[in-house]
């Protein structure tokens, strides 16, 4: 044996075999020490403000709560009936309407528009910069959407659903988008080389590839929407609705709007009944959520 | 004419031949004109430019019926590109330019009044990895047919004669409905020959369609391309010099050249003749530098 060899396996052995590792030193123990609080942290609040909104609302969890209408003079029993269908059919009108829209418009950016082109490229910028607008904001352009088309009252299905609609577009563009660029380009030519038009390759290649993408997206969009207050607020829902929603033109509450409305109130049994329904609100979302999950999981291709 | 299928080991390059060209076509290897007797497809001062890049200059060539023509040449030397012209599959890259013209059957393809929608039912297009859509094996086949609005009478039938075209008939006759991706990359890439040709194609382009098999499932692809010229008209773009020396009627080789200002490669046509003179007795220094491996 050399001895070039016989030195370079000592110093192998006493570099490698040092008895202590540096991923455990202080200054890697305290940083991830720093990054477990941060965790625990966060997790924590959220454990605690749905906890203790559970708990207040415990006594509330009953069928009352969501069978019967609101009432001002038995808040013990008062119910979120009007509320809970109400956000159903908002979220029922805001999907119809956003929905193909933004699908539509998602499949035009990616498939047909030249991104060469400065309105396109203006079009882009603008999408990512509405995604970020306050959803107040939203409020107002349905109001004056609903009063363009000649509406007196908007606080019913229909104005609703534009603002919510509009909230929720830029979300669905966005990733419509994403999943219709996650298509590979070898679907498309192959279609296109057997002699299918742009729209064929479109419509039977590309978007039924995009659809477990496109529905995740969606759910995810319509959970923001259904916890929105601020721009059905703007568009002027009424909170003392005591009658179910029967078609677009009929006035409307939304369950976060009574619970809005009941928190500002000072008897116990109305914060009792508010608690109640967030947790109501609460699984509504988790629901959505559960259910975009479960497509992602059972669509999702490999390509 | 019987034509001697290509093996894998048929092609074994020896130390008197060292592109194996004689091992594959020796006798049985058919006798040529010069010239396509009868051409398909005719590139005609071919330029294709991407924005500023010139891609491909000045490109003159001819496919004859019935024939396998083979594009070699080192990467970035225009031949995937001349390719995607012959059924202007370049018209959707952003910026191509094509300047020239491509006839087929004496009628330009880059006219006016010519719609590239119906040139790609015409010359179908095989790629270089496998790309069969996701849906049942059935329904790639019948994919091209429906949105093409072919006539079709059975299309089971049609399904049955596309892919026993393919020489695929035999695996897949029992899983029809199941889906391609269940398929090995060799079986993927029959089952796109077959999708092609159940449009009924005049000419068939391949881009380097063996580039992701492994040998035996390269061997089958090539065997099916020497059945299937006695039908069609198929134009391959390879890297792989034996392949065209197996397979090939005829080679042309491409190099590229730096602009000698920006740096640019620029792809031209250098040789253009019967495989056999290209592998055996190239008349360029250029085509005898890569076929021996000097360069490339």
């Amino acid at each position: 044996m050399s001895v070039a060899a016989t030195t370079a396996r000592e110093v192998t052995t006493s570099s490698v075999a040092t008895g202590k590792s540096r991923d455990r030193s202080v200054g890697s123990l305290a940083f991830l020490g720093a990054l477990w609080f941060s965790l625990f942290f966060g997790v924590m609040v959220l454990v605690v403000l749905i906890l203790d909104t559970a708990i207040t609302g415990a006594p509330r969890f009953d069928g009352a709560l969501i069978t019967d209408y609101s009432s001002r003079v038995r808040p013990e029993s008062t119910g979120f009936r009007a509320g809970i269908l109400g956000s159903l059919w908002l979220m029922l009108f805001t999907a119809l309407f956003a929905v193909p829209l933004g699908i539509a418009a998602a499949l035009y950016l990616e498939e047909f528009s030249d991104g060469n082109r400065w309105w396109n490229r203006f079009i882009e910028l603008n999408l990512q910069n509405l995604a970020a607008v306050p959803a107040i904001v939203y409020g107002l352009l349905a109001v004056a959407v609903m009063a363009f088309m000649g509406f007196q009252r908007t606080g019913i299905v229909l104005g609703g659903a534009i603002a919510l609609a509009l909230l929720i577009l830029p979300v669905i563009i966005i990733t419509t988008r994403e999943a219709v660029r996650a298509v590979p380009q070898e679907i498309r030519q192959g279609s296109l080389a057997l002699g299918a038009t742009v729209w064929q390759t479109t419509w039977r290649q590309t978007l039924p590839s995009a659809v477990p993408g496109i529905a995740t997206g969606t759910i995810l969009g319509l959970s923001r929407a259904i916890g929105e207050a601020a721009p059905l607020i703007i568009v002027g829902l009424a909170t003392g609705v005591r009658f179910d929603p029967e078609g677009l033109l009929s006035e409307i509450t939304a369950l976060p709007m009574q619970i809005f409305s009941l928190t500002s109130q000072s008897q116990e049994d109305f914060q009792t009944a508010a608690s109640a329904a967030i947790v109501v609100l609460l699984v509504m979302i988790l629901g959505l959520n559960a259910l975009a999950i479960f497509i992602r999981n059972k669509f999702q291709r490999s390509w | 004419m019987s034509i001697k299928p290509a093996t894998a080991t048929a092609g074994a390059p020896s130390a008197a031949d060292p592109s194996g060209f004689a091992a594959v076509h020796g006798e049985a290897d058919r006798q040529l004109a010069d010239v396509p007797p009868d051409p398909v497809m005719e590139a005609y001062k071919l330029n294709v430019y991407y924005g500023d890049f010139h891609a491909v200059h000045d490109v003159n060539l001819t496919f004859g019926k019935n024939e396998i023509t083979a594009l070699i040449g080192p990467s970035g030397c225009g031949k995937s590109t001349v390719l995607r012209c012959l059924n202007r599959m370049n018209d959707l890259v952003t910026g191509a330019r094509v300047e020239g013209e491509v006839n087929y059957h004496g009628q330009n393809i880059y006219a006016k009044n010519v719609d590239p929608i119906a040139v790609r039912t015409h010359i179908g297009m095989v790629f270089q990895k496998p790309n069969p859509f996701p849906k049942s094996i059935y329904d790639n086949i019948a994919y091209g047919p429906r949105v093409t609005g072919m006539k079709v009478d059975d299309m089971d039938e049609l399904v049955e004669q596309a892919l026993r075209g393919a020489a695929l008939w035999d695996e897949v006759k029992d899983k029809l409905k199941q889906s391609a991706y269940g398929l090995s990359g060799g079986q993927q890439q029959r089952l796109c020959i077959a999708r092609t040709i159940a449009t009924r194609p005049d000419v068939i382009l391949m881009d380097e369609p063996c580039s992701a098999l492994d040998p035996i499932a390269t061997s089958r692809v090539e065997d099916l391309m020497l059945e299937l010229r006695s039908d069609y008209t198929i134009i391959i773009v390879t890297h792989n010099m034996q392949q065209a020396a197996r397979v090939s009627d005829r080679t042309a080789f491409f190099t590229a050249r730096p602009d000698e200002t920006t740096g640019n490669r620029t792809g031209l046509l250098v040789e253009f003749d019967q495989t056999r003179n290209i592998f055996s007795n190239p008349h360029d220094k250029r085509t005898e530098d890569y076929i021996s491996g000097r360069f490339g």
